[in-house]
């Protein structure tokens, strides 16, 4: 038996295919975000400056203040802003999660991203008139999981895992009545999201429970002979020639051996995800919003691909060709279309 | 073998789902076995990780379901951790069917979503990290839950205290599940790809271990599931588990003598021998791997506090 999940919003069904395709960007900081939504950013995403958030990096995030600050601006100019509180409580200490979403609807934020059940039911009891939309981190790949957090929490909008393929994602959106956004540029975990604690394991430190993967604090680079070699928490990660950058040790982008295999990129190669190709089939699909990753990168970064993506969008409404013009700025100057590609898994 | 009549205090010993992809005769001599002669009160059975296993799995689930339950073991249907189509989905809405028969362990929202209402187990791959949310899921009908592996021994305090309506379970044994993915690394190892994967996962019963290029014990694979390469093991933590009121101790099948190791965790928690002994007992049974206890700690997952100090 199918639950009923007759009274979930139908305004969203409604308007969800006819909207245009929203960008949604990433600003780790304030100065970042006036990039962003110069750069013709629909919506720009942040984090407040505390362990409640998935990108919780030294000199990253914002204030209750600036956020709000920052929304003014935002909304002048004709964008939204989310805040994603998107980390999973201590047992006992949920107050600081509870004051920052109050402290997010203070700020007069058009969403808030949201992963822990406890969290959803917080602010909605609490906020009532609140959006809320579903983080990435709660894993939700699926119509029953999704219309769950429809039908409980009132959650107007999901962030799909890294999961699904187009056509997949194409069929969830005949089944639900919430509006989807899709990972569309930069880092991409392998693992499904909110579902990994590979790096508490290797470092004591996890996105659910810190806001980090695969810290820098514990990241070290030592030249053995003539190889540079990256290590996490003593852990080699990969090791590189002269020639080659050595990039960041994110754990399962690194390369390992079996006990019968020579080290390999076992799980992913540093690659990064980009789906600006793809925009019309993602279209198709009824996807409705595309979120770039990275809230940890540089004005320059965010202001690139951001334009990139704008001009892409705009062009295809426009009946016009798609650039891809963002090899450069990919991890390993390598990009993937990741899961969305059924090939890749 | 009629296991004891429970008074309140006594602590269940579970068996967790077979995380492993065995073959079919392995798998029904396996729970046979469990059947009759490990002191275990509850078995969950049902293919978590890869839904294309599951077919197999099918052929001997009924049997071992009806030999358990004959020999007094409550059963649990567990079900799929990720659940990608709508093929997966079809799985859970029919094992949802069996709500009103048997309890069904919820390893994903989509299952929750079905068994709302009804009397209903929460496993360890579905995230309940506080108070809040454990609360939510007690409304929804949840009776037993088992917690996340990577929760320090705080956390468990806090939420086995906080717990009125649901049993808290405790993933005390075996190689712990980190993290689960789209992509099949069994497959990619054997550089296939996992529509046409020839059910690679099969060779490593206890699951392939991946190394750093130094050689450093890393982490192991399992199909679509990266697992813990140590196997977690927390006999020196019974005690203190059960003064936070914990109910259950989770063992994940692994393909050691489970009879014995079943009967190591059932003496410790009744108190019949002591840390060092079981620790001792189990070091002699388990091979696959070095034994870690860092998550319950809160430090490094990986370390393991008995061999540091």
């Amino acid at each position: 038996m199918i639950n009923d999940n007759k009274k979930a919003d139908d305004k969203t069904s409604d308007n969800k295919t006819k909207e245009r395709l929203e960008i949604v960007c990433p600003a780790g900081t304030p100065a970042a975000l006036e990039v962003a939504v110069n750069s013709g950013a629909d919506a720009v995403y942040t984090g407040f400056r505390n362990e409640t958030n998935a990108r919780n990096f030294p000199g990253l995030n914002f204030s209750p203040k600036e956020l709000a600050t920052s929304v003014e601006f935002a909304h002048a100019n004709g964008s939204k802003v989310f805040v994603a509180i998107n980390t999973f409580p201590k047992a006992d200490n949920q107050e600081l999660w509870h004051q920052s979403i109050d402290d997010a609807v203070a700020a007069n934020v058009d969403a808030i991203i949201l992963a822990d059940i406890g969290l959803l039911d917080y602010a909605s009891n609490k906020h009532p008139d609140a959006r809320l939309h579903l983080s990435v981190q709660a894993s939700a790949s699926n119509a029953e999981a999704i219309n769950f957090f429809n039908k409980t929490f009132g959650v107007k909008r999901v962030v799909l895992p890294r999961v699904l393929t187009i056509p997949e994602i194409k069929k969830l959106n005949s089944e639900i009545d919430v509006e989807t956004e899709i990972f569309a540029f930069g880092g991409l975990c392998v693992m499904a999201e909110g579902r990994c604690s590979l790096s508490s394991y290797i470092t004591g430190e996890s996105p659910n429970m810190n806001g980090v993967c695969s810290p820098a604090s514990h990241v070290r680079y030592e030249k053995e002979g003539s190889k540079m070699v990256s290590k996490l928490n003593d852990f080699t990660i990969n090791e590189f020639e002269k020639f080659e950058t050595a990039g960041y040790p994110t754990l399962c982008k690194g390369r390992f051996s079996t006990d019968e295999n020579d080290p390999t990129y076992l799980f992913e190669e540093p690659t990064s995800l980009n789906v600006i190709e793809m925009i019309p089939e993602l279209v198709d699909a009824g996807v409705l919003a595309l979120k770039i990753e990275g809230r940890q990168r540089s004005k320059a970064y965010v202001k690139e691909v951001v334009q990139n993506f704008r001009s892409a969008v705009d062009s295809f409404y426009d009946g016009n060709d798609i650039i891809n013009d963002l090899g450069n700025l990919a991890e390993g100057q390598r990009g993937t279309s990741g899961a969305y590609v059924k090939k890749w898994q | 073998m009629a296991i004891e009549q429970n008074n309140n205090k006594r602590t269940d010993i579970t068996l967790g789902p077979l995380l492993f992809h065995w073959d079919e005769d392995k798998a029904r001599d396996f729970y046979y076995k469990i059947a009759d002669e490990a002191p275990v009160d509850k078995v969950y059975i049902g293919e978590v990780v890869c839904s294309k296993r599951a077919p197999f799995h099918a052929k001997y689930i009924p049997d071992a379901i009806e030999r358990l339950q004959s020999a007094g073991k409550e059963v649990i249907l567990s079900t799929l951790q990720l659940v990608m189509n709508n093929r997966e989905l079809n799985e859970i809405r029919d094992t949802a069917g069996f709500a009103d028969d048997m309890m069904i362990e919820a390893n994903d929202l989509s299952a929750v979503n079905l068994l709302a209402g009804k009397p209903h187990s929460i496993g360890t791959f579905v995230n309940i990290y506080n108070i809040g949310t454990l609360k939510v899921f007690e409304q929804m009908g949840a009776k037993n839950i088992c917690l996340p592996g990577e929760l320090p021994a705080s956390s468990i305090r806090t939420l086995a205290g906080a717990a009125n309506d649901s049993n808290i379970e405790v993933y005390v044994f075996g190689r712990l599940p980190l993290a689960i993915s789209a992509r099949c690394y069994h497959a990619r190892a054997h550089n296939l790809q996992k529509d046409n994967c020839q059910y690679v996962c099969g060779l490593d019963s206890d699951g392939m271990n991946v190394n750093t290029i130094s050689g450093q014990p890393f982490l192991a694979a399992n199909g679509l599931q990266t697992m813990s390469q140590t196997c977690c093991e927390l006999s020196g933590e019974i005690d203190e588990l059960q003064s936070f009121g914990v109910s259950g101790l989770r063992l994940s099948p692994h393909d050691v003598d489970m009879v014995k190791v079943s009967s190591i965790y059932r003496d410790i928690a009744d108190s019949k021998i002591d840390k060092t002994e079981a620790r001792t007992k189990l070091e002699e049974e388990v091979d696959f791997a070095e034994f870690s206890n860092g998550f319950y700690h809160g430090i490094v997952g990986k370390d393991d506090v008995n061999s540091v100090a």
